[in-house]
């Protein structure tokens, strides 16, 4: 499957997320800067908006690179059903483009966080999840100041009904508390899909997560985050 | 306020980005908690902190300035609707 990774001017977490596909079989990924037109020509079994400070992070993460050439074709292929990840500043161009809903604010605390988190897998039908089984816990880091997920309370309780939270921070035993939510983002959120399931953003970076020697749980749990691409079917239900 | 050029006149027109009400708002909170209440102005309620923009244009009147700078708000998503308010007003002191 060919996978493009969309470089931004400020991304900085493009060549991680390239590093970590080439490791993966049956995953062949591309670098497409942002304003080459190769997207639209569109063979692309899915697209990776990675992490970064796109464009300075200029009047807010995100919202320039939403109105880039290259998130209208993303924005097209979306429609057609194309999976789309956005990790970190890709989650945050998702919201800024109106590719999935609400908005990632400043930290509660106003600092950027850099540590390693637990985040409990909450909805495997997408695909980006579907190696994972519901309530799994995996460990990622996370580096960000803005991640504070934001939804008018109707909106939220609506995407909480549908089921469309896909990560929520956690402790190491998977239970949801206020200590192991590291920015203040509502109902622990770290990652949400959209309705049809093939849009997926989350703050934690996967790609920083695929080598059991660099991760202090000796574990490559963002590799089941990324390999989920070829899996066909929708995920495990927790037994 | 007002400028006239070869091309109609040159209006400013002032855009207040803010958390909406109800939204958390940590750099005003930082401001009030750590500063202001700290140093002696207690009568200092509450503060929010928010973007300002200044935006120069070129219309026919102070209406339609205002109207383009708003349809450029909305268009291209200056602000987020999910968690912030936009307010536009003309001249260089937003106005209420």
């Amino acid at each position: 499957m060919k996978v493009a990774v969309i470089r931004f001017p400020g991304s900085n977490c493009d060549l991680d997320m390239m590093a970590a596909l080439k490791r993966i079989r049956g995953v062949e990924p591309a670098l497409v800067w942002h304003e080459d037109g190769a997207l639209g020509r569109g063979d692309y079994g899915a697209i990776i908006l990675p992490g970064g400070f796109s464009f300075a992070d200029r009047l807010r993460a995100g919202a320039i690179a939403a109105n880039s050439p290259a998130m209208a074709r993303v924005k097209r292929l979306a429609e057609r059903g194309t999976p789309v990840l956005g990790v970190c500043n890709g989650f945050q161009i998702l919201v800024e483009s109106g590719l999935l809903p609400g908005a990632l604010l400043r930290n509660s605390t106003l600092k950027f966080v850099c540590e390693w988190t637990f985040v409990r897998v909450e909805n495997t039908n997408t695909p980006f999840t579907s190696a994972l089984t519901e309530g799994q816990v995996l460990g990622l880091p996370i580096a960000h100041g803005e991640g504070r997920y934001y939804l008018p309370p109707a909106e939220l309780s609506k995407l909480e009904k549908d089921g469309f939270v896909a990560f929520r921070y956690c402790d190491s035993a998977g239970k949801v508390t206020s200590a192991s939510n590291p920015t203040g983002t509502l109902n622990n959120i770290a990652g949400i899909r959209n309705k049809e399931g093939n849009v997926v953003g989350l703050m934690p970076h996967p790609e920083r997560a695929t080598e059991a020697l660099l991760s202090p749980l000796g574990r490559p749990d963002g590799t089941l985050v990324l390999s989920s691409l070829l899996v066909k079917t929708g995920g495990k239900k927790r037994a | 306020m007002a400028f006239f050029t070869t091309k109609g006149r040159t209006f400013e027109v002032s855009v207040v980005i803010s958390n909406k009400p109800g939204v958390r708002e940590p750099e005003g909170e930082t401001i009030l908690h750590d500063l202001v209440s700290k140093s002696g102005f207690e009568e200092v309620e509450s503060i929010r902190a928010g973007k300002y923009l200044r935006v120069k244009v070129v219309a026919p009147d102070p209406a339609s300035a205002k109207l383009l700078v708003e349809k450029m708000c909305n268009e291209l998503r200056i602000f987020n609707p999910a968690a912030h308010s936009c307010e536009v007003s003309i001249g260089r002191v937003p106005g209420r």
